[in-house]
């Protein structure tokens, strides 16, 4: 949880990124009016709270030459899907995997998943280990590649509201 | 990139320490100097391999909303369509997929009521059944493209 002010604009200078230099956390201190060590502390109980979800790198898939990627969706019966839905996101190659809603009998499934490959037939190779290890073959799927990707940023707002990640979250 | 920046976007992935000295604590796991592994990193920035090195925070947390939604777009609209929804600021990012909902799209906004609103408003001005599909769950990934 966000305690107070000091956290809120920790947050804030914080989601510019870390600094390339040998003690980032007192830079970021700096900017703030805040201590080395306190930072260091704030920080950690962030962390620990789940609010920063992640602290690393951030890496273009396709610099990496991970070109496709795939949207799978399954219709899961209600009382089987949350197992499916671990099973699934344990697999490394699983970017994403989340429960949604269904929309009647044009849409009727419930639980996505992101995988990313080299190319398609290396994400379709994936995706039938997949299958085969979860046993997922006895329901409705399909597969949805993305053909281009329009637009890709990352949400950086004041006040310190989300910083959310642009490249994973559905590419 | 070769091995040694492999090692780093790898390691890196998986987080990054919160202490005095990150930097020499992760060259030392490496074994890198410090000053080898941070120019290595503003290398990997500038010739945008990484496109960011941070925090990711968790949006509902953090009082924000986001969403996953997408359109049944005709062949001949589709520019048009693009266009009118990649011009709201709310909209993440866009991508045409190849299936009759053909463009999905995020959408991350300060609070959840912006997300009924921009809804609304591109089902307004594109004339198109906007689906929303927020999630219910999330299933934790350990998310990471080997290098």
């Amino acid at each position: 949880m966000i305690a107070d002010i000091k956290d809120q604009q920790l947050l804030e200078a914080f989601q510019q990124g870390l600094t390339l230099s040998p003690r980032p956390y007192a830079e970021l201190g700096l900017r703030i009016g805040l201590g080395e060590n306190e930072v260091i502390e704030r920080l950690a109980r962030l962390k620990q709270s789940g609010l920063i979800k992640r602290l690393g790198v951030i890496v273009k898939h396709r610099k990496l030459g991970y070109c496709a990627n795939a949207m799978v969706v399954w219709n899961i019966p209600d009382e089987q899907v949350h197992g499916f839905g671990r099973r699934i996101s344990s697999f490394e190659f699983v970017t994403l995997c989340y429960r949604r809603p269904r929309h009647g009998t044009s849409w009727p499934y419930n639980l996505y998943c992101m995988i990313h490959g080299k190319n398609r037939g290396t994400v379709l190779e994936q995706l039938r280990v997949l299958e085969q290890v979860c046993q997922l073959s006895g329901f409705n799927r399909e597969i949805l590649f993305s053909r281009r990707c329009f637009k890709q940023r990352g949400a950086i707002y004041q006040n310190a509201a989300p910083l959310m990640q642009p490249a994973l979250a559905n590419g | 990139m070769d091995e040694v920046d492999r090692n780093i976007i790898n390691t890196l992935q998986n987080g990054f320490p919160v202490c005095a000295a990150p930097y020499h604590q992760v060259a030392g796991q490496l074994g890198l100097t410090e000053l080898e592994l941070i120019a290595r990193l503003k290398a990997l920035l500038d010739n945008g391999t990484l496109t960011r090195f941070g925090p990711l925070y968790n949006a509902e947390q953090m009082g924000g909303a986001l969403t996953l939604a997408a359109v049944k777009t005709p062949a001949d609209r589709f520019d048009e369509v693009t266009k009118i929804i990649n011009s709201f600021p709310e909209v993440a990012h866009n991508y045409a997929r190849d299936h009759a909902l053909n463009m999905w799209f995020v959408l991350a906004t300060e609070t959840p009521r912006q997300i009924l609103q921009t809804l609304a408003a591109i089902e307004q001005q594109t004339g198109l059944t906007v689906y929303n599909m927020p999630k219910i769950k999330e299933y934790f990934v350990n998310l990471k493209l080997e290098a």
